[in-house]
C-alpha cells in the first residue's frame, strides 16, 4: 500500500487527499478504503466524501472548524492522524459485477467503425472490450456513470469531435483510454459500442448506484432478443413500481 | 399557490442534495445561497427549506390561502394585485391574490420562500431540483403554467403586527418597515472582482497564461447556465497540456478546458472532473457571481485559502446576527 499522502486545498470548503499519482488499481482500491474510513469516522464538520482514481475529495464545513486555527489545517492534521493510525475494520472486499452487453447494431452505432479503423472485425473488438476485468475509477459526469479503466489499448479511441445531442440510456461506450456507460439518455461525446439493459442509477434505490469506485466489472456479450426481453422486463418492474 | 406564468426557469431548490456524490449525484441546490437563506429566514423556515429560484424573467402565482412570502436577491418587477412587492422583508398576502415577478431589472435571479415551506418531497435527503436526471423539487422539472404547489397555513403567531395589519384594512399584503441588508456590489457597473484560491495545478500553468488570467477581464458567457459559468476573455492555452487525474471539483472550480475558455463550475456541477483547475472562487463572492448574468464583466483576485476561510467565518457571522434579528422581529 502507498505509504505518503499528500492533502491539497480545493478551495475554502473541500480539500483533496492524494493517493498515488498514476492511475491503478491498486491506488483505486486505496483511495476507496480512504473514503470508507473518514466516511465512518464522522469527524466535526465533514460534509461528505468522494473517492476518485488517485484520490479522494472531503468536502467540509469550515465554520464548524474554525476553533483555534485555519480550518483547512485543523481538519488535514486530524485526518493525517485518521489516516496512519491502524485500520478499525477490514476494509470492505470489492465486488465483482456482471454487466450484460447487446454489442453493435441498433446497440452500439458506432461499433462497426472503430473496428475497421482498427482493421479487425467487430467481433474480435467485442472479444477484446470483454476480455478485460475492468475497475471503477470513479463516478461522476451523470449520476451512477462509471468511468471503467483497464480496456485493451487497442481500443482506445479519442472522443467524438462533435458530441451527439442524445445518446440513449444503458449505452456503452469508449472515451479516450476509458469505457464509460451513460445511466439517462443524455448528449455525449464517447463512441457508442453497445447497450446494456441494466438500470445503472435509480433515486429510489440504496444506494442509488449500481457500481461504485472500486468495483470490478466484466461485460459478457447477449444477442438482441436478449436485450429486448431484458429491456421490456425492466420496463415492465419501472410500471409496476410506478 | 397556482403557477400562472411560468418564467423562462423557475425551479425548487434548497441548499443541495450533498452526500451522494460518490455515487455522481451533483449536489445542485441554489445558485446564490445567501439570499435564499435570508428569504427562508425571514419567511420563519430552516435555511434548508426549498426556495422557488427564478432566472431572469420571473413566474406568476395566484394565491390560494394567506401566505407569509420574503423574496431576496435580484431584483424583479415584482407586484401583488398590481402594487410593488417589497424585497428582502416578511411580506403577509392575502389569498385570492396575483403574484407576479415581472422581468428582472439587476442581477439574475431570486429567491421566493414561503411560511412552512412547500410540500414535496426530499429526494435522496433534498428538495432540490436536478433538471438533468429529472427528479427531486417539483416533478424533476421546471415549474409550468398550471401547477398547484403545496405551501404550509402561516403561522399566526410569526409577526402578530402583520396579521393584525391585513385583517384590519383591505390591501392584498402587509408588510413591516424593516428590511435585512441585501449586497449592494450589483449597484456598481462592474467589473466585478471575484477573489480565487490558487490550486493544485495552478503552477503547473505557465506564468504567462496565470499572467493573463490575472490580469484579464472575462465577461460571463451567454452559454452560461445552473451547472456552469463560461468565461469570454484572452483564451487560456498553455504550450504543453496541463497534466491531471480526473478527480473531485466544487462550487466555485475554475477549470480549463482544451478550448482554452476558463469555466467557473457552478450549483448544477457534475460531482468530478478531468480539465486542469486554476483554482476555486472564494465560496463568500460565489452569491454575486451567481447575481451576474450573462455579459457581466469579471476580473479575478488571487487571495489566500486563509483569507478565503476567514471572510467566510466573516460572513456566517453577519448572518447569525441577522438570524437573531429577524427572530426579534417575527415576535412583534
Amino acid at each position: 500500500m502507498p505509504g505518503q499522502l499528500d492533502i491539497f486545498p480545493l478551495g475554502d470548503r473541500a480539500l483533496v487527499i492524494e493517493v498515488a499519482d498514476s492511475v491503478s488499481e491498486a491506488a483505486t482500491g486505496h483511495a476507496r478504503r480512504l473514503a470508507e474510513r473518514v466516511a465512518r469516522a464522522r469527524l466535526p464538520g465533514v460534509r461528505e466524501v468522494v473517492p476518485a482514481f488517485c484520490s479522494i475529495t472531503v468536502h467540509y464545513d469550515p465554520v464548524a472548524l474554525c476553533a483555534g486555527g485555519l480550518p483547512f489545517e485543523i481538519l488535514s492534521a486530524r485526518l493525517l492522524a485518521l489516516l496512519s493510525g491502524p485500520e478499525d475494520e477490514a476494509p470492505s472486499p470489492g465486488r465483482v459485477l456482471e454487466i450484460p452487453v447487446c454489442y453493435g447494431g441498433d446497440c452500439g452505432e458506432d461499433l462497426a467503425a472503430l473496428a475497421l479503423a482498427r482493421d479487425m472485425t467487430p467481433a474480435r473488438f467485442v472479444e477484446l472490450h470483454c476480455a478485460p476485468t475492468y475497475f471503477v475509477g470513479m463516478l461522476g459526469f451523470a449520476p451512477g456513470f462509471p468511468y471503467l479503466a483497464g480496456m485493451d489499448q487497442r481500443l482506445i479511441a479519442a472522443r467524438r469531435a462533435t458530441p451527439r445531442s442524445r445518446v440513449p440510456a444503458g449505452s456503452v461506450a469508449i472515451g479516450g483510454e476509458h469505457t464509460g456507460i451513460y445511466p439517462f439518455e443524455s448528449p455525449g461525446g464517447w463512441h457508442l459500442i453497445g447497450r446494456t439493459p441494466l438500470r445503472l442509477f435509480a433515486f429510489e434505490r440504496d444506494p442509488p448506484s449500481l457500481l461504485q469506485a472500486g468495483d470490478r466489472v466484466r461485460f459478457v456479450p447477449i444477442a438482441p432478443e436478449e436485450f429486448e426481453r431484458a429491456a421490456e422486463f425492466q420496463r415492465a418492474a419501472e410500471e409496476l413500481r410506478a | 399557490m397556482k403557477v400562472l406564468r411560468a418564467g423562462i426557469l423557475s425551479t425548487l431548490q434548497d441548499l443541495g442534495r450533498w452526500g451522494h456524490q460518490r455515487f455522481g449525484v451533483p449536489v445542485s441546490g441554489v445558485m446564490d445561497e445567501v439570499s435564499h437563506r435570508l428569504a427562508n429566514l425571514l419567511a420563519g423556515n430552516a435555511e434548508d427549506q426549498a426556495t422557488v429560484e427564478m432566472t431572469l424573467v420571473g413566474p406568476g402565482f395566484a394565491l390560494t390561502r394567506d401566505a407569509l412570502i420574503a423574496v431576496c436577491g435580484g431584483e424583479f418587477e415584482a407586484r401583488i394585485n398590481g402594487e410593488a412587492l417589497p424585497r428582502a422583508r416578511p411580506v403577509l398576502a392575502r389569498a385570492g391574490s396575483t403574484l407576479d415577478f415581472g422581468v428582472c431589472r439587476r442581477g439574475c435571479r431570486a429567491y421566493l420562500a414561503v411560511a412552512g415551506g412547500f410540500a414535496v418531497d426530499p429526494v435522496l435527503g433534498s428538495r432540490s431540483t436536478y433538471l438533468r436526471g429529472g427528479f427531486g423539487g417539483w416533478r424533476g422539472r421546471p415549474l409550468q403554467r398550471g401547477d398547484l404547489l403545496p405551501t404550509a397555513e402561516p403561522d399566526p403567531a410569526r409577526y402578530p403586527s402583520l396579521h393584525r395589519k391585513l385583517g384590519e384594512r383591505r390591501a392584498p399584503m402587509a408588510y413591516p418597515g424593516w428590511s435585512v441588508t441585501e449586497r449592494v456590489e450589483l449597484l456598481a457597473p462592474g467589473p466585478y472582482l471575484l477573489r480565487f484560491v490558487p490550486g493544485r495545478q495552478w503552477e503547473a500553468f505557465p506564468q504567462p497564461v496565470r499572467e493573463r488570467f490575472l490580469g484579464a477581464e472575462y465577461r460571463v458567457g451567454s452559454n452560461s447556465d445552473r451547472q456552469g459559468y463560461r468565461l469570454a476573455g484572452p483564451l487560456l492555452i498553455p504550450g504543453a497540456p496541463v497534466e491531471i487525474i480526473s478527480g473531485g471539483v466544487t462550487f466555485g472550480t475554475i477549470q480549463v478546458p482544451p478550448d482554452g475558455e476558463p469555466i467557473v463550475l457552478m450549483a448544477n456541477r457534475q460531482t468530478t472532473g478531468g480539465y486542469p483547475r486554476l483554482g476555486e472562487v472564494a465560496t463568500v463572492d460565489l452569491p454575486l457571481l451567481a447575481q451576474l448574468p450573462p455579459g457581466a464583466p469579471v476580473r479575478f483576485q488571487q487571495v489566500e485559502l486563509a483569507t478565503a476561510q476567514a471572510l467566510l467565518i466573516e460572513r456566517e457571522r453577519d448572518l447569525a446576527r441577522t438570524r437573531e434579528g429577524i427572530a426579534l422581529q417575527s415576535r412583534r
